[in-house]
């Protein structure tokens, strides 16, 4: 049996949404014919996951989220994910969807950056975010949970940097969803003009573990030429939301894109991270770390396409398994014909704590180009034994010997998450996911 | 501290079905460095596992108490905790934890809750060790054991034991692979030790390190089991003259395991 993934949302509903969000009619308009797509289209087709019994269909899409007058009315577990420089800075938070705190400081202000949630940017931007949204670097048509997406979406961040303008502090954005069974259909556009650079941090949480809900993500990239963006992520969404997440950057000549995602959801997930090097000199950095328990079945696809001459790509995942928990990790290094003088190095690296828990590492190179470099690692393996005897032979428990394993076995990735809020919270994450 | 008493009663050893040791038998008291000698494959490295609880190790027989405690019921961190320690032959490399994290978490598992070891106190501590023992200030940072060269695994294994002051130790091998330098230094890291509340089983089979640390016991494996017991003198009549003495004495023809006589 196969469970029924057509969403139970009509026209009527997805245009009255829509108006009570005044948004432009462009928005409405491809809102609509993204509803008719998703009839028909496909679901994805993750390799080797199967995802025709995972619920896509249960969830509540219009949850109001009570509004707040200061940070010092969201729980502690919520305001501790707001970094410390960030209680002055530049902060957009989510609460069920729904903007309840936007924070950009003059300076950048009058600098004409612009950062703020999807919906009052559709308003008071609307043909800026017309120009980007699902456009180039996502397209509407993908699947059917593209599609959905743009029927559905609630919740999302417009961030556009104009030429020239580098930002110093980390942008944050945080999406806590506080209904268990409030669905996050979350869109983050991300325009970094020439010669620009920003670094933005997203952070997603929820709670309860029985309450069926879905996520369905997207972030879209555009690095423009010689600009650079430095793009965190912690997922920290609970075990019976299911997420489906893709972030994807276009990147031009000479530009760089930095991922930094520490993937910690309990339910199941698929997610791909992607950049197009598209520009000749253009450079892509992606790191992930995850840690898979419970049931949880996720696959990660990291990928980085080679266009543009002399590009240059470098992929990392660190993953660790636990309990019956499963996970495919699919990294993909793709170095078109013409991407000369390009070079694509990846590494997976994948540990499984006992032996219900199963992972696969696939590094797969695709290269229609004589005159570059590529590489790749993969390791899958299981805890060694020796190693947790020699630790608990120096009177470490076999918890706490796990604890220190698991931790020295992400720490290369983690140490190296170029931004610093991310790292603090990759650890906490890992920590209260280890004991 | 009162002195402890390790007391091995008829063990017998299997790994993967194939008995190792034979019935041995073997009485460690604090204030006393005892040491096991014998050519390849008779065991000796088998008896160091054995006692701290190696997983591929399955004791078939005989008994191991530290004073009245049953050591063959522990697991092998309560086993540490209750004052055993090994210095392994072959350490494990643990990549992502830094050896000064890994003594600290060390310590404070022998410690109540609330009561950790502050961190003053503690890196005072690890400096005077690793002083004593050469070792460059650097190795509190790196990974533990990873990359660590042969003879930097084995001071390693000296400065936990140092660190964490077990009632009895192990030391496997803790010779093979060191330059006579190193020997040294890791000789004068175990005399250090020395007092009337420390017991120390050294394993080896050269007389070189017992020129270091002079043993009150040393006792000769062949077969899985001690075939001979003596003061110093014994390792020294060794050293002068190889084994073939003893298995003539015994007409034993072949002294490795599973070649009985």
């Amino acid at each position: 049996m196969s469970v029924d993934t057509k969403i139970a949302f009509d026209q009527e509903y997805i245009k009255a949404y829509s108006e009570k969000r005044q948004e432009p009619k462009w928005m409405a308009a491809l809102r609509l014919k993204a509803l008719e797509k998703s009839e028909n289209l496909p679901m994805p087709k993750p390799d080797k996951t199967k995802i025709d019994k995972w619920n896509f269909t249960s969830f509540k899409h219009d949850v109001a989220g009570e509004a707040i007058s200061s940070l010092e009315d969201l729980p502690e577990d919520v305001r501790d994910l707001v970094a410390k420089d960030q209680e002055s800075g530049n902060l957009l938070v989510h609460r069920n969807s729904t903007p309840v705190f936007s924070q950009l400081s003059n300076e950048l202000k009058e600098q004409g950056v612009i950062f703020t949630d999807i919906q009052t940017a559709l308003q008071n931007h609307g043909d800026l975010v017309e120009k980007y949204f699902m456009k180039d670097v996502m397209k509407v048509d993908e699947n059917r949970l593209t599609a959905v997406h743009a029927a559905l979406l609630n919740s999302g961040t417009f961030l556009y940097v104009p030429r020239n303008v580098e930002i110093e502090v980390p942008i944050q954005a945080l999406y806590w969803q506080e209904d268990p069974e409030a669905g996050l259909f979350n869109h983050v556009i991300i325009v970094a003009e020439d010669n620009s650079s920003v670094t933005y941090v997203e952070n997603f949480l929820s709670y309860g573990h029985d309450v069926e809900s879905v996520a369905n993500i997207i972030a879209e990239v555009h690095v423009g030429q010689n600009a650079r963006v430095t793009f965190g992520s912690v997922d920290n969404l609970a075990k019976g939301v299911t997420t489906y997440v893709n972030r994807r950057a276009n990147v031009a000549r000479d530009g760089k894109v930095d991922w930094a995602l520490a993937q910690m959801n309990d339910g199941n997930t698929v997610s791909t991270n992607t950049t197009h090097l598209i520009g000749d000199g253009s450079y892509a950095d992606s790191k992930t770390v995850t840690i898979g328990r419970g049931s949880q079945s996720q696959n990660f696809t990291n990928q980085i396409f080679h266009h543009g001459q002399n590009s240059e790509g470098v992929l990392l995942v660190h993953g660790v398994q636990k309990d019956s928990a499963s996970a495919i990790f699919n990294g993909v290094t793709k170095i078109e014909h013409g991407a000369k003088k390009s070079n694509g190095e990846q590494t997976q690296r994948v540990l499984m704590m006992n032996e219900k828990a199963r992972g696969d590492a696939n590094p797969i190179l695709l290269i229609d180009e004589d005159d570059v470099m590529a590489g790749h690692a993969a390791s899958v393996g299981k805890v060694d034994p020796v190693q947790l005897y020699y630790l608990q032979s120096r009177g470490i428990s076999r918890q706490e010997a796990e604890r220190l394993i698991i931790h020295g076995f992400l720490a290369p990735v983690i140490n190296e998450l170029p931004i610093e809020g991310v790292r603090k919270r990759a650890v906490e994450v890992t920590e209260g996911k280890v004991n | 501290m009162a002195a402890s008493t390790l007391k091995i009663e008829n063990l017998h050893v299997s790994i993967e079905g194939k008995e190792i040791i034979k019935g041995l038998n073997l009485e460690i008291n604090g204030g006393e460095i005892h040491a096991v000698m014998g050519p390849n494959g008779t065991g000796k490295s088998t008896l160091a596992s054995a006692i701290m609880g190696h997983p591929k190790y399955e004791i078939t027989e005989g008994s191991v108490f530290l004073d009245n405690e049953d050591v063959l019921e522990m697991e092998v961190d309560e086993r540490a905790k209750a004052g055993l320690f090994l210095a392994m032959q072959y350490p494990s490399e643990v990549s992502g934890v830094t050896n000064a994290d890994f003594l600290r978490s060390a310590i404070n598992a022998r410690r109540e809750e609330g009561d950790e070891i502050s961190l003053m106190k503690f890196i005072k501590k690890l400096d005077g060790k690793m002083a004593e023992l050469d070792m460059g200030e650097e190795f509190a940072q790196r990974y533990l054991n990873e990359g660590f060269s042969g003879g930097e695994k084995k001071r390693n294994e000296i400065l936990q034991l140092m660190m964490l002051e077990p009632k009895i130790a192990v030391l496997d091998e803790i010779d093979s692979g060191l330059d006579i330098d190193a020997l040294k230094v890791v000789s004068k890291g175990v005399n250090a030790m020395r007092n009337e509340s420390f017991g120390c089983l050294i394993i080896t089979h050269y007389q070189r390190l017992l020129n270091y640390i002079t043993p009150d016991k040393v006792h000769v494996m062949m077969q899985g089991r001690i075939v001979k017991s003596g003061g110093a003198e014994l390792a020294q009549r060794l050293e002068a003259e190889g084994y073939d003495w003893i298995k003539e004495e015994l007409g034993i023809k072949d002294e490795t395991v599973g070649q009985e006589a």
